[in-house]
């Protein structure tokens, strides 16, 4: 086994060298679409880092010292100053809290309603596997919206409807860490349920029936086999629920600042709007640093395996668990639970946007089309925002998201493709494997941090004014949007190229077809219906964002979701409403669009 | 209507040493088979020729014309090389239909759409096939796929066709109707052809010469009669033949140019017209006899200079009956056209041409004497 010798360098080897590398423009591809990976990613977050360590104007009072130069100063304020404790400690601590008790509850939640539904005889399935999945479609930012519609306390200027119906509410159950957890555990429970079952699905029936044989009970087989098996699932969900809902912005934002309840991702998002971008970037940091521990955590624990997938075999059938007299109250418990914690308090909120005064009952005349289509009354001193149909900032709103949800999504898509294609075809090659790991990069961050980086990047012009500052432009919206999606798109195009065996692309360059002709009549044409089921998931996502964009948007660029955001900060909550139910007609819309028409499995996305 | 010479062709993937210094002239006209084991490095010598991998180290000429020279990393494309290739997996393209599945390399050479027409429809009649030209391969059976991917194969009537395991996915019975086709294919069209395949029935059956692999490197080549009756060592010798070759272990020793073995069967001498290149050591030296079980015949009744034996088994498979017989404590297996109906320790007497035998070193593995 000799390694072979190296070759010498003759004019014409290198000759045909450089040639063999140049004509080919796959190698091309693959080079521009490195250097642009390395300058999306890998460069906003260097820049970020090092605004961290450099000294800016506003700093100059209290630090020696010019622009420009390296300082601790702002890590120093983070961790070691007297307000440390206000601006890290407690927030982490929050952050952590929430983190760690929505996980502890979501995930068991979630898990025992896979397991109710994948392995007994539940009736009615259909039904409560629609009440399960359809608020996992919901964005996050909008249940906090409805809770409040159905908590809200005098502390917001307006009641919500319990205390409307005369329930004094406490503000420790209206705002702060409790309504927190419980409106993250009810939206990221789905995540769990939706990991579960399908690791469950996976379990070969045979190893269960061979338990049975040997003489195991059912909770023994549960205990001892089927348990272990879906472990793997379980802890991925976990350490999921925990890294999104300590990065989580848009809930936090929502339910805590009014009463001055910070987590890390609210105070970052505090300090960059008071101009303490150092401070900002750095707590940022913190954040990514946290996110993606548990991540390295998640793939350490459960490695690359995701969960123990059958491979061949016959187990699929397998006989549900029988839940005898448990079944209908069982059935009955679940369908109120979930009718309570997601239709009820969804319905709530739409309600509120045909309300005159919110919290005061639903008699006709408290019922009015205002929000929607009234015109602002002249001699009203006290109203100056109309109906969000004839709103100008609505209007605008709404054409700057479905701008931004089509534009980006269809980059992103074509992107996915061919990140998806070279991660693909350079299986095992440093080109491939490098492709995926870069790609990978901005799946570490939560959303917020992210927009952050981005915020730090293009705030300013670079390479002397080649590259113009981009802040308050919609491309930086845009390009933050399409960054974020790629490790989804990516995924999504790898799996759709695996499908197209290289022997396909072989076949036809023996053919004689070069590079274009192969993309253009083999592999585009075979990609299609991938491409679209995956574009379709891309464009909901980016629709409902707002931790993404929240530190970029300018008073032109404001979208739907940053729209229902200040409106609820603005103690409007009938305007924040209306705009919230108008995303969410959209979102599910959208949704059910692309089930129906382009086959789109809601469980392949990461919302 | 193509030669094709290899020449010190090394292919490495990583550390790993898949193509070990292979040299292979293939002639124009031939139906030139590499036979081997699964890993052994025939797909890859394949694909090496087709172009879709890089060797490391060597130099390939077509027709004289160097196609490959890995010192320059001179290596011509694909489509350039005039040839063509039969995936094993097909490699069908599903959304276009098998007429455009054959058009499609005529189209890129930009032919005139008459003459496309033409092509097409003649490799699909060749084929016995053209009444599917409409159809997609999703709606087609295994073999029909095949069909089609061979005359797509063909439809640019390639100097040099290239098959890499083909009837591999093919049920037994549509495989030997294939290989009649392939066959008569080559027959028709005389052009070069290079097969690869790990059975050696399909590659004895079909080529004018086989190429037999060992671990990335060439062990023999030569015509199928030649390799199946004096394979060059005991590894190749193992490979050919269905049933297995006979080994049956012997003394040798080299007396006056002549081969005296000893062994269970008896004693043997063989004149030195029959040896081969091989050197042949001095003294004693262990062997091993090479006899294939059709040359095991088998009598009831004793007869000069047969050999007794007992019969262990006896499997009568219709058009032939496999018979293991034991011979002191040599076991052995005979083949025998027709039924036979021998019984469980019944005595025979078998009847053994020593000129039908191979002489191994044992030591070496190679073969010294030839059976004629």
């Amino acid at each position: 086994m000799r390694r072979p010798a190296r070759k010498p360098l003759t004019g014409k080897r290198l000759r045909n060298l450089i040639l063999n590398v140049v004509t080919n423009p796959f190698n091309m591809i693959v080079l521009i679409s490195l250097i642009l990976l390395i300058c999306l990613i890998i460069i906003p977050l260097l820049q970020m880092i090092q605004t961290t360590f450099t000294l800016a104007q506003s700093e100059l009072r209290r630090v020696n010292g010019k622009v420009g130069d390296f300082t601790l100063y702002y890590w120093k304020q983070l961790f070691a100053s007297n307000l440390s404790s206000a601006l890290l400690w407690q927030p982490l601590r929050n952050s952590l809290l929430i983190g760690i008790i929505t996980s502890a509850i979501s995930v068991p939640l979630g898990a025992l309603l896979a397991w109710l539904m994948v392995r007994t005889d539940l009736p009615c399935k259909d039904l409560i596997g629609m009440l399960i999945i359809i608020p996992y479609m919901i964005p996050s930012w909008c249940k906090s919206m409805s809770w409040l519609a159905v908590f809200r306390n005098e502390r917001s200027g307006t009641p919500g409807f319990l205390q409307g119906l005369g329930l004094p509410i406490p503000d420790w159950l209206a705002y702060g860490p409790v309504a927190i957890i419980l409106v993250m555990t009810l939206h990221y429970y789905a995540f769990s349920y939706i990991m579960v079952s399908s690791s469950l699905r996976s379990v070969n029936s045979e190893l269960e029936e061979m338990g049975e044989i040997q003489g195991a009970n059912k909770i023994q087989i549960l205990r001892y086999i089927t348990l272990p098996l879906v472990t793997p699932a379980i802890l991925s969900a976990t350490i999921m629920t925990l890294s999104k809902s300590v990065g989580s912005f848009g809930v936090a934002a929502n339910l805590g600042m009014r009463i001055g309840y910070f987590t890390l991702a609210t105070k970052m998002h505090d300090a960059i709007n008071n101009r303490q971008a150092g401070l900002g970037y750095a707590m940022a940091l913190l954040l990514i640093v946290m996110a993606s521990g548990t991540i390295f955590a998640n793939q350490r624990v459960v490695g690359t395996r995701k969960s123990y997938e059958t491979v061949g075999g016959k187990g699929t059938r397998r006989t549900p668990m029988s839940l005898g007299k448990a079944k209908i109250p069982l059935l009955v418990f679940l369908a109120v639970f979930l009718l309570l914690a997601m239709v009820v308090p969804m319905l709530i909120l739409v309600m509120e946007t045909f309300q005159v005064s919110t919290g005061r009952g639903y008699r006709l005349d408290n019922l009015t089309l205002y929000n929607w289509i009234g015109e602002v009354d002249p001699n009203s001193r006290t109203n100056h925002t109309p109906g969000i149909f004839r709103n100008p900032v609505f209007i605008n709103a709404l054409w700057n998201t479905v701008k931004l949800t089509i534009i980006s999504s269809i980059i992103t898509a074509f992107s996915g493709q061919f990140l998806g294609y070279i991660s693909s075809r350079g299986r095992g090659k440093w080109y491939g494997k490098t492709t995926e790991q870069l790609v990978f990069v901005p799946y570490l961050m939560p959303s917020i941090a992210f927009s952050a980086i981005y915020l730090s990047m293009w705030s300013v012009p670079h390479l002397k004014g080649i590259v113009p500052s981009l802040y308050g432009t919609f491309t930086v919206l845009v390009l933050t949007s399409v960054v974020k999606h790629f490790p989804f798109a990516s995924r999504a195009g790898t799996a759709n190229m695996l499908q197209i065996g290289v022997e396909l692309e072989e076949a036809a360059d023996i053919a004689g077809a070069s590079f274009w002709r192969r993309m253009g009549n083999i592999v585009i044409p075979l990609a299609k219906q991938g491409f679209i089921s995956g574009f379709m998931l891309v464009f909901i996502s980016i629709a409902k964002e707002l931790d993404l964009i929240i530190l970029l948007i300018t008073p032109q660029n404001r979208t739907l979701s940053y729209l229902a955001y200040t409106y609820n900060k603005d103690a409007l909550p009938q305007m924040a409403d209306a705009v919230s139910v108008c995303v969410l007609a959209f979102v599910l819309l959208s949704y059910w669009i692309a089930y129906k028409f382009f086959g789109a499995d809601i469980g392949k996305s990461w919302g | 209507m193509s030669k094709i010479e290899l020449i010190n062709i090394d292919k490495f993937y990583g550390d790993n040493h898949v193509l070990k210094n292979i040299n292979l002239v293939i002639e124009d006209g031939d139906f030139m088979t590499l036979l081997g084991p699964s890993g052994c490095g025939k797909t890859t010598t394949l694909r090496v020729i087709a172009g879709l991998e890089k060797p490391q180290n060597g130099r390939m000429l077509i027709d004289g014309r160097e196609v490959i020279n890995c010192d320059d990393a001179y290596y011509e494309e694909p489509s350039k090389r005039g040839l063509n290739l039969v995936f094993q997996s097909y490699a069908l393209w599903p959304h276009m239909t098998v007429y455009k599945n054959v058009a499609f390399g005529l189209k890129i050479k930009k032919l005139p759409a008459q003459e496309i027409d033409e092509r097409v429809m003649n490799a699909l009649r060749l084929m016995r096939i053209h009444e599917l030209c409409d159809r997609y391969p999703n709606e087609l059976s295994g073999g029909q796929q095949q069909r089609v991917a061979i005359a797509r194969a063909i439809a640019s009537n390639p100097k040099l066709l290239l098959l890499d395991e083909p009837l591999s996915n093919l049920d037994a019975k549509l495989r030997i109707d294939m290989r009649s086709e392939l066959k008569r294919l080559h027959n028709e069209m005389g052009t070069t052809i290079i097969y690869v395949t790990h059975d050696q029935v399909e590659a004895l059956t079909m080529s004018t010469k086989i190429a037999l692999f060992k671990e990335g490197s060439l062990a023999q080549v030569a015509p199928p009669m030649e390799l199946y009756m004096n394979p060059v060592d005991l590894q190749a010798a193992d490979f050919i033949g269905n049933p297995r070759i006979n080994f049956i272990p012997a003394t040798g020793r080299l007396e006056d140019h002549r081969l005296h073995v000893d062994s269970d069967l008896g004693s043997f001498v063989f004149g030195s017209e029959h040896f081969t290149q091989e050197p042949i050591p001095d003294g004693k030296f262990p062997c091993v006899i090479g006899l294939r079980p059709e040359q095991v015949n088998i009598e009831e009744q004793p007869s000069a200079g047969a050999i007794e034996a007992k019969v262990y088994a006896s499997m009568p498979a219709g058009s032939e009956t496999l018979v293991t017989l034991v011979v002191d404590k040599q076991e052995l297996l005979a083949k025998q056209i027709g039924l036979a109906d021998y019984h469980i320790n019944q005595t025979v007497y078998l009847n053994i041409d020593p000129n039908k035998m191979n002489i191994y070193d044992e030591k070496s593995t190679r073969l010294i004497k030839l059976a004629v």
